[in-house]
């Protein structure tokens, strides 16, 4: 019991601390949009879009686990359950947006789609009511699946039941293509939509890859950091950092396949409406952040990751987590800010503040989450056939 | 005195019932001082390559040169081909066109590796290998069936025929056989 009241004394620690941290920075972001208003929804929506990735991110990893099972992911899936629980807070901090969506997008201020004819042709789908609608749809089958995905655990928590694990299985398979359509349009919506007159399918595919690398490098964190105490320290051993490290090595390679097929089709086709995106992204310092890309979110998380001594070591391993985090904001920072500077590679202040105020509200959310339930998972019907041989 | 008279030994060959004696014993081996062993068993068993001490093996370092190896050639390759054995304006594109290097470059990678992997492994584990003394103990074709092995081989140092019978004897098998070379 002692080692439970320190960690629980722990939890409470850095839920307070990233909640006064996440009002603060919030208050800061909330004056400083009084005078800057454009600035502060360009911020806030690129640290948005990296915090809502973090919850569904362990949504997507939490299904792939009840329909595939396996033994990476009972010592962790009560974290990525909580995850899944803060998705109601990225829900109400989504509403902000829908006061600057004039000034964030060209497709919803009337004289721009007055004026030009291609927007005159997509607004059928590009305005802003159906925009709020399509939203509020996302956000239902997101909160749905999380909501029918934890009542489910709750019940597995109170008695051992092989309907529920079927129940999960079945939930799991239907919830990662609902996923994949819902996210693919919201990644349309609220990211690609900046630069209406650009189209690419595979961009949905592209942000998902970065959240499911992000849920994966979250998790490693939070485990090896709660690993060195009970009951975590029980569930999780170096053969599941390991499996975790091999999944995180995975994302990261295929993060690189999905952003250079979307490179190398719109290269070899060199057509003016595809190319201008890259063009855009190749002028003014942006080429820096591009390579700066290519050399941290591929070929250095890919040689470390291949080491097993560093996937086997959860120290070593949330280090490298750390990083790939890092640079899956650098990541959406050039995926989405280029859109609105057009001249040049700049980062404002609120950037890094609105990044710090949905972060600390996020993390002080997911602590609250973790210490509601018991840390591990006690009656799932398939943990015993999956620990016999250990 | 009685070792002089007989042939070497390959080794001696214990036989367990279960995965859990046969790690245990393996593990017992170790701590004892023995390292040249092998275990045999009809299924992979969990821990069973860290106790007899098979740590690291080179083959990850092997497939990781073949890769690199790979990379490198199908990259070269296309630059070779394209900017200086056949020079062709491809749509006004520089002859240094990296991105559409990229794919060869890639599944060259991946060729040199896998074929890195099944030669180094392979070349690692001795096989294919048309005979082996193990065969010699006719209980050992068990290994594939229900019963678990493990081989303290006569090239160990510590080996010693009584010393070492009389140590796996200890372990609780169901038996031990000379296994002649």
């Amino acid at each position: 019991m002692n080692g439970n009241d320190s960690l629980s004394r722990q939890l409470n620690r850095v839920e307070r601390g990233a909640l006064v941290a996440g009002l603060l920075c919030a208050a800061v972001c909330a004056v400083a949009g009084w005078f800057d208003t454009t600035q502060f929804f360009r911020s806030y929506l690129v640290a948005y879009l990296f915090w809502i990735g973090l919850p569904l991110g362990c949504l997507v990893i939490v299904m792939i686990h009840h329909l595939a099972g396996g033994r990476w992911g009972f010592g962790v899936r009560r974290l990525l359950e909580a995850g899944t629980r803060t998705l109601l807070l990225m829900a109400v901090l989504f509403v902000p947006l829908l006061f600057g969506l004039q000034s964030l997008y060209v497709w919803a201020r009337p004289e721009a789609v007055a004026a030009s004819e291609m927007l005159r042709h997509k607004q059928p789908y590009l305005n802003v009511p159906f925009f709020i609608v399509r939203a509020a749809i996302y956000f239902a089958v997101w909160l749905g699946l999380a909501w029918r995905l934890d009542r489910a655990a709750a019940d597995q928590d109170r008695a051992p039941s092989l309907d529920v694990t079927r129940r999960l299985t079945a939930l799991g398979g239907g919830g990662l293509v609902a996923y994949g359509l819902t996210m693919s349009f919201a990644a349309f919506d609220w990211a690609m939509s900046l630069e209406p007159e650009w189209f690419s399918t595979v961009y949905g595919v592209l942000l998902m890859t970065g959240q499911v690398l992000g849920g994966f490098a979250l998790v490693i964190i939070v485990a090896a950091a709660l690993a060195k105490q009970k009951p975590l320290a029980d569930a999780v051993s170096a053969q599941q950092f390991h499996d975790l490290g091999n999944f995180m090595f995975t994302f990261v390679i295929f993060w690189a396949y999905i952003s250079f097929a979307q490179y190398l089709i719109i290269w070899a086709g060199n057509l003016p409406e595809e190319n201008s995106w890259y063009l855009r992204r190749f002028e003014g310092g942006w080429s820096g952040v591009g390579i700066f890309l290519m050399v941290f979110h591929f070929f250095a998380p890919f040689f470390l990751l291949l080491s097993r001594d560093i996937k086997r070591r959860p120290g070593r391993l949330a280090a490298v987590a750390v990083g790939v985090l890092a640079v899956c904001v650098v990541d959406l920072f050039w995926i989405v800010k280029p859109a609105f500077d057009r001249s040049r590679f700049s980062v404002h202040w609120m950037d890094v503040v609105a990044l710090l105020g949905i972060g600390g509200l996020w993390v002080a959310a997911f602590v609250g989450q973790l210490k509601g339930r018991s840390l591990v998972p006690v009656h799932d019907a398939r943990v015993e056939e999956e620990f016999q041989w250990t | 005195m009685n070792l002089t008279t007989k042939p070497s030994l390959h080794g001696l060959l214990a036989e367990f019932e279960s995965a859990d004696s046969v790690l245990a014993a393996a593990r017992s081996a170790y701590a004892d001082g023995y390292r040249k062993m092998e275990a045999y068993s009809p299924f992979p068993v969990e821990g069973l390559d860290e106790a007899v001490g098979l740590h690291h093996s080179r083959l990850p370092l092997i497939v990781l040169m073949g890769g690199i190896a790979g990379g490198l050639t199908g990259f070269g390759m296309e630059c070779f081909a394209a900017m200086y054995h056949y020079p062709i304006n491809v749509g006004g594109r520089p002859l240094f066109s990296w991105p559409a290097f990229i794919p060869v470059t890639f599944e060259l990678t991946v060729l040199f590796a896998a074929i890195s992997a099944v030669l180094g492994m392979l070349a690692l584990n001795g096989l294919p290998k048309p005979y082996h003394p193990l065969f010699n103990v006719e209980r050992f074709v068990l290994h594939g069936h229900d019963r678990f092995f493990l081989c303290i081989e006569a090239t160990d140092p510590k080996f010693d025929g009584e010393e070492t019978k009389k140590f796996l004897e200890r372990l609780l098998p169901k038996g031990v056989y000379e296994v002649e070379p």
